[in-house]
């Protein structure tokens, strides 16, 4: 398992090497700069802020400069909100990612597995076709319709919760971002534990478990849910670059003031380093929760463990 | 009930009571925040400001933004400022004098403190006027200032330059101009003219702009930044005039989406949102009328026309474009937001200008337009067996892309086949900047109230800006003999001359005046509407 690990992290290095180096040069060959804007510098002032930030020199030159700057831990100064390095404004945004993000795979787990399981338990009833019909919905539903619309019926019809900001970072301005982050991912989450269920509780170790006796309870939480939740677990990769780059779109709609916010904002205004800033945390915490889903299934699954 | 059921039915008992008591807790603590910020408020006056655009910083010198100088209005006192109606009024400089050929100003600096109690100096302005100007600082607005003598060769990092700006004592300060500028004195206003702390600079270098570091010589002072969420401004008791200034803080709250912006404001969240969605304006009109304020705003929306392209070099072609768009079709039928149709390039009512150009054939009908038009079209060679064909380019925006819809059809009537070609912002300026289009929407906002902020878009010199790439010897002419004119009266009668070539010339087809478009509180007292659209926070108040 340790060779395993240790195998799994030294292919990241070179992966997220790969992400830096792609991202540098897809963001540079993207046609404006920072400094294209409605209101047009002149040549010289041009000039002056272009050596300010490397951009005078060649694409080969700024990216050496770039890898160099990124090995002794310098993301650099960000171009349009001038104040603040990368850095800072990483470490500012990323808290508030985090918690939407976790929050949501949490709600999602918890959620999912259980409704699912409902279903699984109670299959082709009326109960499991009603789960799996809101499931379906929830998954056709994009982020960027479900978002709007939890705001205006919670925030501005009920008046219950805030339409949309992060206030000081109190409790009430995170619960709609954080349910229309993980929505889909419930449903999806139901979904996939509800068919997984359904072929575990019907194999012939859970069969032979019954004819033993066992009582139900224990057959489906001990026995079942275990191999039930190993696609759920397999799935957790995904869900959760899914809910970084859905993030993306919730923290714009709702004015949540997340990494993804920037990604969206240095994107469109070529603020190179800030955008490689964030594409380099997005990545590193992709690796490595891909790295811990790998992990713990090796840990849920004896095959895989034994193998190991 | 089976017991597959009965597990099933168990477990989702537990997810609910677990999903109840986070919903009552959740609800405790949003009632207690509620009545903590309720008793907050009581205490202090707070105007809370949705704005359009996150600051990009709070150094004067790093600002091209409206949305970012809103705050720095609010820090930094220039020698002159906006008063409430937008028009400039004595700030740092108590009074000034002109010299007889209006190119020498020595302004009296009010004494008054930074925000730790170090008097403001006239050598304050120095330092910050030559601190923008430092090529190594790499202000984006740093040729604001070149009217100065010696700015422009300052920037320029021209060896042995020097700066025609001179603290004669703590209290003077002495300013020699290039040209006899009669709008100088509203240019004071802009940020690039402010003073810098130099002391707390020194100190903490390009740090002394945090919060924890900042000093201001303006009614209010930085106490807190997050980025993309909000900035709060404080009320700093060491400003002079700090006994009247009735709101104790200001927090502008980071909103790029107009939608959830005004569904804040509707929500009681915000006292005003600096910009409205113009697709929602006819609800706005029917449900928030007492807060809806829409006014004229300093601005041009414009084609430019690349004049050095084939097809555009006749002028015929260009002036049959412009004729047949209907103007007044795009303001009432497709904007409906109050702007105004643009006859001229000049805004009515902009400073020291009196009515501007305007196109020739304006009074015609619009019928009669079209008929022109397609007449000019024949003369210059164009018609159903030949048709002029481009290519009209516009930025991502729906009001843009509704705009171009509608022109391609008004010139569809004159047998002229447009296609449109939409980018994104940065691609799209940068094109421009080259010379990369055949037709391409802009639009101007001026920087200071005079004519010469939009008819220096049409002069040789004034480079890529000059998108049509128009070159006019007798405008160029005009343009500089105005700029060296002292006389307020002849220096409009020379711009107006150039204006007038340029209406005939057509390398830029006028669309419409920009107007301001805002939602403001009832409670909010004095809030004037005004063409630059500026509205210091000292100037207001809140109604209890």
């Amino acid at each position: 398992m340790l060779s395993y690990a240790i195998r799994r992290l030294m292919i990241a290095i070179p992966t997220l090497f790969v992400v830096i180096t792609v991202a540098f040069f897809m963001m540079r060959i993207a046609p404006g700069g920072p400094f294209d804007q409605e209101r047009a510098l002149p040549p010289e002032i041009e000039k002056n802020i272009k050596a300010a930030y490397d951009l005078d020199k060649p694409l080969l030159e700024q990216y050496t400069i770039y890898i160099g700057k990124i090995l002794r831990g310098d993301f650099g100064p960000s171009i349009k909100i001038r104040d603040f390095s990368v850095a800072e404004l990483i470490m500012a945004g990323a808290p508030a990612s985090m918690q939407l993000g976790l929050s949501a795979i949490f709600l999602a787990l918890i959620f999912g597995v259980g409704f699912g399981t409902y279903a699984a338990l109670r299959q082709n009833s009326v109960v499991d076709f009603a789960v799996m019909g809101v499931a379906m919905v929830g998954i056709a539903i994009p982020n960027f319709v479900m978002a709007p619309l939890l705001s205006l019926v919670f925030g501005l019809y009920l008046s219950i919760l805030p339409t949309a900001g992060w206030g000081d970072g109190e409790i009430q301005y995170k619960i709609l971002p954080i349910i229309a982050l993980a929505l889909p991912q419930v449903a999806y989450i139901a979904r996939l534990t509800r068919g997984s269920m359904v072929e575990v509780l019907h194999s012939n170790y859970i069969r032979t478990a019954r004819a033993k006796g066992l009582r139900e309870k224990l057959v489906v939480n001990r026995h079942a849910i275990r191999g039930a939740l190993l696609p759920v677990v397999s799935y957790l990769g995904p869900a959760t670059a899914a809910v970084m780059t859905g993030s993306v779109v919730i923290e714009t709609i709702f004015g949540v003031p997340g990494i993804g916010t920037y990604f969206v904002k240095a994107a469109l205004n070529r603020d190179y380093p800030l955008v490689m800033g964030v594409v380099i945390v997005y990545a590193v915490m992709i690796i490595l929760l891909n790295f811990l889903v790998d992990m713990v299934y090796g840990l849920l699954d004896p095959k895989l463990k034994s193998r190991s | 009930m089976s017991q597959n059921a009965k597990t099933a039915n168990g477990l989702v008992k537990g997810l609910l009571n677990s999903s109840r008591a986070f919903v009552l807790g959740t609800a405790l603590l949003a009632g207690s925040m509620t009545m903590l910020s309720t008793t907050h408020a009581q205490a202090e006056k707070i105007l809370r400001v949705g704005n359009d655009g996150e600051p990009q910083s709070m150094d004067p010198h790093f600002i091209s933004t409206v949305q970012t100088s809103r705050l720095s209005d609010d820090m930094f006192l220039g020698l002159l400022t906006y008063g409430p109606d937008g028009e400039p009024v004595p700030g740092a400089a108590e009074s000034w004098t002109v010299s007889d050929d209006g190119m020498t100003y020595s302004f009296k600096i009010r004494d008054h403190n930074w925000s730790d109690g170090v008097p403001v100096t006239a050598g304050d302005f120095v330092a910050g006027w030559n601190r923008l100007l430092d090529p190594a600082t790499g202000a984006e607005y740093a040729s604001l200032l070149y009217i100065i003598e010696g700015a422009e060769a300052v920037n320029s990092g021209k060896e042995g330059a020097k700066l025609a700006a001179t603290a004669l004592d703590d209290k003077t300060l002495q300013v020699k101009l290039t040209a006899p500028a009669p709008y100088f004195l509203a240019q004071l206003t802009h940020q690039t003219a402010f003073p810098i702390p130099q002391h707390a600079i020194a100190k903490f270098g390009k740090d002394w702009v945090k919060p924890e570091n900042i000093v201001v010589n303006g009614p209010y002072k930085l106490t807190e930044w997050l980025p993309n969420v909000h900035s709060k401004l404080e009320k700093n008791p060491e400003f002079y005039d700090a006994a009247n200034v009735p709101i104790d803080e200001v927090i502008y709250y980071t909103y790029e989406d107009r939608t959830a912006m005004q569904n804040r404001f509707r929500a009681g969240e915000l006292d005003v949102a600096r910009d409205i969605a113009s697709e929602q304006i006819s609800w706005l009109r029917d449900n928030l009328a007492d807060s809806l304020r829409i006014a004229p705003y300093a601005g041009i929306y414009y084609y430019a026309i690349r004049t050095d392209k084939d097809m555009f070099k006749d002028v015929r072609v260009r002036k049959a474009l412009s004729m047949a768009i209907n103007r007044e079709a795009i303001t009432d039928s497709v904007l409906k937001t109050g702007e105004l149709p643009a006859y001229s390039f000049v805004p009515p009512g902009t400073g020291n200008y009196g009515e501007p150009a305007y196109i020739s054939w304006k009074g015609l009908s619009y019928n009669e337009k079209l008929e022109e038009a397609k007449k000019l079209l024949a003369e210059a060679g164009y018609g159903p067996d030949n048709p002029l064909k481009f290519t009209l380019r516009y930025n991502t925006s729906e009001n843009h892309k509704r705009i171009a819809i509608a022109a391609q059809n008004m010139w569809k009537q004159i047998g002229v086949q447009a296609e449109l070609f939409n980018t994104e912002g940065k691609i799209h300026y940068a094109d421009l900047k080259v010379g990369n289009f055949e037709v391409a929407r802009a639009g101007w906002i001026a920087d200071y109230n005079d004519a010469q902020n939009f008819l220096f878009l049409g002069e040789d010199r004034t480079g890529p800006l000059n998108y049509a790439a128009f070159d006019n010897p007798r405008y160029n002419e005009l343009m500089l003999e105005a700029e060296k004119e002292g006389d307020l009266k002849k220096r409009a009668g020379l711009m107006k001359q150039a204006e007038a070539i340029m209406m005939e010339a057509q390398p830029y087809i006028p669309i419409y005046y920009y107007v301001s478009k805002q939602l403001v509180s009832p409670k909010i007292e004095g809030w004037i509407d005004n063409a630059p659209d500026r509205h210091l926070t000292r100037w207001l108040d809140i109604k209890e």
